[in-house]
């Protein structure tokens, strides 16, 4: 058996400049490479949410909804179409989520791979960020998707209904940011995934203007679409997918807040990967 | 730069209140096997990430490659292989794909890195187990990937903390004959361990770490000269006599250590001392004469065993 030479050649090899540009997108490669070993469950997971979601409640209790309030629609329009862009919204929260809280906390804790990724010239920074980047990727595929679904089941009105696809991944983003950040920090998981279920994704959910408007409800539960990313974007893709009305200034505020949750997220991310790491 | 690839002066590293290395100093030079050997909790894994350009020091020079690891982590950490404690490999991914996407971590080619997998393989003698899950290696295996995933840069430095640890001592040997190789090829490797023989197969020089601060540097056959004698005899009389005959025994060689199962007995000629216990009318149950070892070197300088 021939052995093989392991030669020391780095000094003549290695490229520091491409590792300080590029450094995330290594990561990234890294991330989704992971995700398209998941890709059928992925798969199934984007497909049958919406699926359910559309069936029981959109055309079930849509159902009866448009009966009781006759032509004049729930803000203008059938039920199934004033829900469906709170769904995509929210599917492109979970997914984003989903892929920003659990690599964080299996590379720090569970497999410790951030650890051996430090190793090399990346930095926290890039790691943070090559992070977020692949979870925006199985944002992509699962709205992607889900629009396809909504578009089956006749839930988009305006041509312009696509530009929901954009805004629901920015939630996404804004929402999976802070998610990581707050992921890079934790000690004990456990107890964080009951709170994160229970006490956060479930409320977000419920109160954010998804299933009847923000303002249906009294006035001291609103803030808590004014907090939530999906309500924002649900807003947003409303208008973009049959026209609901939103002023101008409304507009702005929506943006604002995602930009701002999206900014924070990845300052806060960035730096709790860089100290965590230094430990 | 200096002559050495790696120079500490006063290291020094804090948590909190707690000095977890106290003010220390080494120079590891091109091409040597450098060993840090010491308990767990005596630091040499924290010596191991300020070496590895990780964790910052709290006071003291560091000088890696000609740089200062605060300033240029990235840089450093360009040129260092670092096998870390746990193999913290890429559990879902395959064998082959680990190598591969820790070689783009280091920005290098695409077909350079698959060109270089094939090498690793074989080196790691893990050519069958290419597109294997690495969940389903074994304990030795993953340590002989984890070995080869930080080949794959060609570093100029292979940091390698507690290799064998958890391994069988078949899967140690075959660990160390790979070490040996790469040692031979002439790469600088770091090495803590805390295991005597582990230190004594693989390391040129190493310093002895407890509590935080260095006790003894040298090659380990200059430690073992400088620290013990060139035998032990070990006796036993059973733990509740070896205490009662440790006087006697005392009297007869140049020191003693009193274990709670055995009396270690420092000598030039074992078999000689043994007689001599024997003429004295003391019967122990078993003995044993075997050379002085870095572990007795550890016993001399702290009073203690390495691992309990």
């Amino acid at each position: 058996m021939s052995i093989p030479t392991v030669r020391q050649g780095s000094l003549q090899l290695i490229d520091a400049a491409k590792t300080r540009s590029r450094g995330a997108l290594y990561v990234s490669e890294a991330r989704i490479r992971t995700m398209v070993k998941w890709l059928g469950i992925i798969f199934a997971i984007a497909i049958a949410n919406p699926v359910l979601y559309l069936i029981s409640v959109g055309i079930g209790l849509g159902g009866l909804i448009d009966k009781s309030v006759g032509p004049a629609g729930v803000d203008g329009v059938k039920y199934l179409t004033f829900l469906a862009p709170a769904l995509l919204a929210q599917a492109a929260i979970q997914g984003t989520m989903d892929e920003t809280v659990f690599p964080t906390i299996e590379g720090f804790k569970w497999n410790r791979t951030f650890y051996s990724m430090n190793s090399t010239p990346l930095s926290g920074a890039q790691i943070s960020i090559g992070v977020f980047l692949a979870a925006l990727f199985r944002a992509f595929y699962t709205v992607l998707l889900y629009f396809g679904v909504m578009w089956a089941f006749g839930a988009l009105e305006s041509p312009h209904a696509w530009l929901a696809i954009p805004t629901s991944i920015f939630a996404g983003a804004s929402f999976g940011a802070l998610m990581q950040a707050v992921a890079a920090k934790l000690e004990n998981e456990n107890y964080f995934f009951v709170v994160l279920g229970r006490f956060i994704m479930m409320p977000l959910f419920l109160f954010s203007g998804t299933f009847f408007p923000l303002t249906s409800m009294p006035f001291f539960l609103q803030w808590i679409g004014w907090i939530s990313p999906l309500w924002h974007a649900t807003e947003l893709g409303r208008y973009l997918t049959y026209g609901h009305a939103i002023s101008p200034t409304l507009m702005w505020v929506h943006f604002a807040v995602l930009v701002t949750m999206l900014v924070s997220g990845l300052i806060l991310s960035a730096r709790m990967f860089t100290k965590r790491l230094a430990k | 730069m200096s002559e050495y690839l790696i120079s500490a002066r006063g290291l020094t590293k804090k948590f909190g209140d707690f000095t977890a290395v106290n003010s220390i100093d080494f120079d590891v030079s091109k091409g040597e096997s450098f060993g840090l050997l010491g308990p767990n909790g005596a630091g040499k894994s924290t010596v191991m990430r300020m070496i590895g350009a990780t964790s910052q020091r709290n006071a003291g020079d560091l000088t890696i490659l000609g740089k200062d690891p605060e300033l240029n982590g990235p840089q450093i950490r360009a040129h260092l292989g670092v096998v870390p404690q746990q193999d913290s490999l890429d559990m879902h991914l395959s064998v082959s794909e680990n190598l591969y996407i820790y070689g783009r971590y280091f920005g290098l080619p695409r077909k350079f890195v698959k060109g270089k997998i094939e090498e690793l393989l074989t080196f790691a003698q893990l050519e069958e187990k290419r597109d294997a899950k690495v969940e389903a290696l074994s304990g030795g295996m993953k340590r002989r990937l984890t070995i080869a995933r930080a080949l794959v840069s060609e570093p100029e430095i292979l940091m390698l903390d507690e290799p064998t640890t958890g391994l069988d001592p078949q899967a140690r040997h075959i660990l160390w004959d790979r070490l040996f190789r790469l040692k031979e090829q002439g790469v600088t490797l770091v090495i803590t361990t805390h295991f005597m023989d582990e230190a004594e197969q693989l390391c040129d020089r190493l310093i002895v770490m407890d509590k935080g601060s260095i006790m003894a540097e040298g090659s380990p056959a200059s430690l073992i000269k400088d620290y013990s004698t060139k035998e032990v005899l070990e006796v036993r009389f059973g733990s509740d006599r070896n205490q009662e005959v440790a006087d006697k025994l005392r009297a007869m060689c140049e020191r003693i250590e009193e274990l709670p199962d055995r009396v270690l007995m420092y000598t030039e000629d074992g078999e000689a001392l043994l007689e001599k216990i024997y003429a004295s009318g003391l019967h122990p149950k078993t003995s044993l004469v075997r050379r002085s070892s870095l572990e007795d070197v550890f016993l001399r300088l702290t009073g203690r065993t390495l691992i309990e």
